[in-house]
């Protein structure tokens, strides 16, 4: 069973109302992991809400002004670990700037990433040749260990 | 997005019949409760019973709605909240910022 791969990608116009869409296939796929035994329906949450958040926040950044572009989601799981890929076509954004945040005066924005930051393995905003791609890692261990090395 | 507004012992108990808040119903949420606090009604009771999803963008229009209401001496206090949504406000600690009660009964019962 660790040797079963499964890769989906989906491309969607930068519209809102296909976020449902994105999240609940997050879900579906947690449902369909034999080999992870822990709580499915909690880690069904964590991706339906951070491929929500990811795509929203590729769409926040698109080109508004073109009606053809589109966000790419990229999903695949193997050897128990699940790996998103978020590509957007605006002008990107600085990861690292974006700061935790203040819990003793909470604000409207900025929660997004930090969900993602704190329900996920790994997380890396990086340039490509015609846009940016967010990368997120979850490993599928129940006891929450992350590997010392890959 | 699906909102049910009902007047109960002078609150303003808004029910959500929506399964899911995300950034594309949010900002409706977000303006329908600043509707609510420019007309006077300020003491909002949110319940969230058929909610099982939300993002931080629908966390974001209920923080709005609740700062707008304490301005105006007002509160914004939410019900039935269902367990993976409560796990929301807890992972940003929201829940020591709302009033969060087991329904709406409790909620205008616990009249401060």
């Amino acid at each position: 069973m660790g040797a079963e791969i499964i890769q989906v990608d989906v491309i969607i116009p930068t519209q809102t109302k296909y976020l449902e869409l994105i999240g609940q296939l997050g879900e579906q796929i947690v449902q369909k992991i034999d080999t992870f035994a822990a709580d499915k329906d909690t880690l069904a949450y964590h991706l339906n809400l951070v491929l929500t958040e990811a795509t929203a926040n590729a769409i926040k950044h698109a080109h508004h002004n073109n009606p053809e572009d589109t966000v790419k989601i990229a999903i695949h799981i193997q050897d128990d670990a699940i790996n998103i890929k978020v590509y957007d076509h605006g002008p990107g954004f600085d990861l690292q700037a974006v700061l935790s945040p203040d819990f003793d005066q909470p604000k409207e924005h900025g929660m997004g990433l930090f969900f993602i930051r704190t329900l996920m393995d790994s997380v890396a905003y990086i340039r490509t040749e015609d846009g940016n791609v967010l990368e997120i890692i979850k490993y599928l261990r129940p006891t929450g260990a992350k590997p010392t090395c890959s | 997005m699906n909102l049910e507004l009902q007047k109960i012992n002078g609150y303003s108990v808004l029910f959500v019949h929506e399964e899911r808040i995300d950034a594309h119903n949010s900002g409706e949420l977000k303006t329908y409760l600043l509707h609510l606090i420019e007309q006077g009604q300020i003491q909002i009771v949110v319940q969230l019973e058929g909610v099982r999803f939300i993002d931080s963008s629908g966390l974001g229009a209920l923080l709005s709605g609740h700062k707008n209401a304490i301005t105006k001496s007002g509160k914004l206090a939410l019900v039935n909240v269902q367990k993976q949504v409560l796990s929301m406000f807890e992972l940003t600690r929201l829940n020591r910022v709302f009033e969060i009660y087991a329904n709406v009964d409790e909620a205008l019962n616990n009249d401060t």
